[in-house]
């Protein structure tokens, strides 16, 4: 009896996904292929960054003002090794694009993370104790979706910005950003958790288990969240592409990342000054990568939801 | 069947469901609130070792009494009591649900649906254990030990029944509350679970309370019988008697529609009318739209249950006054 514990008689997890339709949608959607190889890229290249970039962009020391504002290497004045051109700072582009799409992907991923987490919970007892309980949560969900969300990150990083030494400033910022960010996407996590699990408390698999005396914590995360997953997980790619966006725009307005810890959105408001100067490759190689990040991930995530949706029923 | 300890009492049990809009549409529509009896003062007794059957329509509140029986829902009125089991606790209860789909977690392992109830109630002492207790469990319901590996949407209907006997066997129950756990499969299937479960009440000595819309299904599992129409019970019999001569106007109806194994095709024009809406029940004898026999008493009070002899209980005025 033993063995029925050891996987060595089942199909392993790899296996049987080859096996599944979900890998035969996906094989059989290009657009979902080459989002998937286009993102690979993006984030292999972004967590390669300290390898792959020809300059460390952070390290002040390392940055020549002569090497400033050079166009990229095709255009006359272009050079090596600086492939897209410097900034005003002598940095070059290349490696700034890197390690901003680094921040801009850890933030995204750090705030869907913590969304989740507080989503999910939140979700799973509102569907689950109904009531009350379900009253209370999701109205303090729809009045965080009614506060614009620029408005609470201005106000929380300028406080932030008053109360955190300076040593954890960035640290402090990057924290705050994902809790704004999080703050306003829990709330759809939470919707689609609790209809789900009003759904399956319901079912009769749930009042089985209530029956042997299962505390409601373990009927929730172990009954009723596996039963939930499929929503979730086409939710959290979306958001994931959406996370990163907010996390731009909060950016570009100044109350993101500093321009010395640079995301992809701090690269672009800071050339958004250059454009008119002529120095045009500051802001668009930026933005050009932002695009790519955020359209690959939700072709991903619309394809997965298009290939999930017969299931969910 | 042997001693006569009752294995659990009903008494004069009614259950309200609050089907209310919520809160604010009622207010802004001026609506009232709103209640469903879908269970009214009822009370029955099962006896050690027996098989009490409820039979009605769907709809008439027989799952609600299953429920409230095994706790799932809390009773609004009356109460239920349990006899003793063995060793003086109290009697160990455990259920079987109607839909083989719904009643097993698609994600989880059927080896683990099994042993969740030895898991959560720490019934056996180390892991090898409870996965040898599993084996034993599949074999006794007819599965096979690597059946344990697969996941519930690898069976058919009648596999997933014997998947939930075998979970509900899992907690060493001495009473099964069994609300229609044949009425999703097909007929031949049906039989096939039918007599495990007999097998299982011999071997076992379980007592049962089953529960079906099928009086056919009923007559072969059980020693007594109670007839629910619109949350009250209107006759309670013994099988035989209540095949043999059905008092009540409602037990006849239910009798007729049996389908005949001789003359198939007399499947009965008697199946007047439909069941009422439990929201909005008739006056006097709820039956009385559907009856035969109704006087004009039948729409104004409602008959009581009234014992007949030792063994028959029945609601109805023609009944009364023959
Ligand atoms: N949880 C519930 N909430 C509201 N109404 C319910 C609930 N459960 C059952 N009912 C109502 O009670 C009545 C009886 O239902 P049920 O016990 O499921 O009947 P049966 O099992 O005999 O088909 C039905 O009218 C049903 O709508
Ligand atoms: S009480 Fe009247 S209506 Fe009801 S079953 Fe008896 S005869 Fe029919
Ligand atoms: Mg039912």
């Amino acid at each position: 009896m033993t063995e029925q514990t050891t996987p060595s008689k089942m199909p392993s997890r790899l296996e049987r996904f080859r096996d599944s339709d979900l890998w035969w949608s996906f094989k059989s959607h290009k657009s979902a292929v080459g989002a998937a190889i286009v993102l690979g890229l993006v984030i292999l290249t972004a967590f390669m960054a300290p390898l792959l970039s020809p300059q460390n962009p952070y390290d002040l020391a390392a940055l020549e003002l002569w090497n400033a504002e050079l166009p990229p290497i095709w255009m006359e004045g272009g050079q090596m090794p600086f492939l897209l051109g410097t900034d005003v700072q002598g940095r070059d582009i290349l490696s700034g694009i890197l390690y901003g799409t680094r921040i801009s992907i850890i933030i995204g991923i750090a705030s869907v993370a913590v969304s989740l987490f507080v989503g999910i919970g939140l979700g799973l007892m509102a569907g689950y104790y109904g009531g009350w309980i379900d009253n209370v949560l999701m109205r303090i969900g729809d009045v965080l979706l009614s506060i614009p969300i620029v408005l609470v990150a201005i106000l929380v990083s300028s406080v932030a910005q008053q109360f955190l030494p300076p040593a954890f400033r960035e640290a402090g910022v990057a924290a705050v950003l994902v809790l704004a960010i999080a703050m306003y996407s829990w709330v759809q996590y939470a919707r689609v958790v609790r209809a789900q699990t009003m759904v399956e408390r319901r079912k009769e698999y749930v009042m089985a288990s209530r029956l042997v005396g299962t505390p409601a914590r373990r009927l929730m995360i172990n009954h009723i969240l596996p039963n939930t997953l499929t929503p979730i997980f086409v939710a959290a790619t979306l958001n994931f592409g959406l996370a990163i966006l907010i996390e731009a725009t909060l950016s570009f307005l100044g109350v993101g990342m500093p321009p010395n810890q640079p995301s992809l959105g701090t690269l672009i408001r800071v050339g958004n000054q250059y454009l008119f100067s002529g120095s045009w490759w500051i802001v668009l190689f930026p933005s050009v990568q932002l695009c790519i990040l955020v359209v690959a991930v939700n072709m991903l995530g619309d394809w997965l939801r298009d290939a999930l949706n017969p299931k969910l029923r | 069947m042997n001693d006569l300890a009752p294995a659990l009492s009903v008494n004069h049990v009614t259950k309200t469901f609050d089907v209310s809009a919520p809160w604010l549409n009622r207010v802004i529509e001026r609506r009232p609130k709103l209640f469903v009896e879908a269970v009214s003062d009822i009370s029955f007794t099962v006896q050690k070792g027996t098989c009490f059957s409820i039979v009605g329509e769907s709809g008439c509140g027989k799952s609600t009494v299953a429920r409230l029986i095994t706790g799932l829902y809390k009773t609004t009125s009356g109460d239920i009591s349990f006899g003793a089991g063995t060793a003086g606790a109290p009697i160990r209860m455990q259920m079987i649900f109607q839909d083989p789909h719904s009643s097993l977690n698609p994600r989880w392992r059927v080896g683990d649906i099994i042993a969740e109830p030895i898991r959560e109630m720490k019934l056996r002492d180390s892991e090898k254990e409870t996965l040898e207790r599993v084996r034993e469990l599949l074999e006794t319901v007819g599965l096979g030990a690597d059946d344990a590996l697969k996941y519930p949407h690898e069976f058919s209907g009648g596999q997933r029944q014997r998947i939930s006997i075998a979970r509900a066997l899992a907690s060493e129950p001495e009473l099964l509350v069994c609300d229609e756990p044949t009425s999703a499969l097909d007929v031949s299937v049906q039989a096939q679970i039918l007599n495990l479960m007999r097998r299982l009440q011999d071997e076992l000595g379980l007592t049962y309370l089953f529960i079906s819309h099928d009086l056919s299904v009923v007559r072969h599992m059980s020693d007594h019988i109670a007839v629910m129409y619109l949350g009250r019970i209107v006759e309670q019999a013994a099988v035989e008697e209540l095949f043999t001569a059905p008092k009540h106007p409602y037990s006849k109806l239910l009798l007729a529609t049996i389908p005949d194994i001789a003359n198939p095709k007399r499947r009965v024009e008697a199946q007047a009318g439909e069941p009422p809406s439990p929201l909005n029940p008739p006056s006097g004898c709820a039956f009385h739209p559907r009856c035969p026999i109704a006087m004009a008493e039948c729409s104004q009070i409602l008959p009581k249950l009234r014992q007949l002899d030792e063994n028959g209980q029945v609601a109805c005025h023609a009944v009364e006054s023959s």
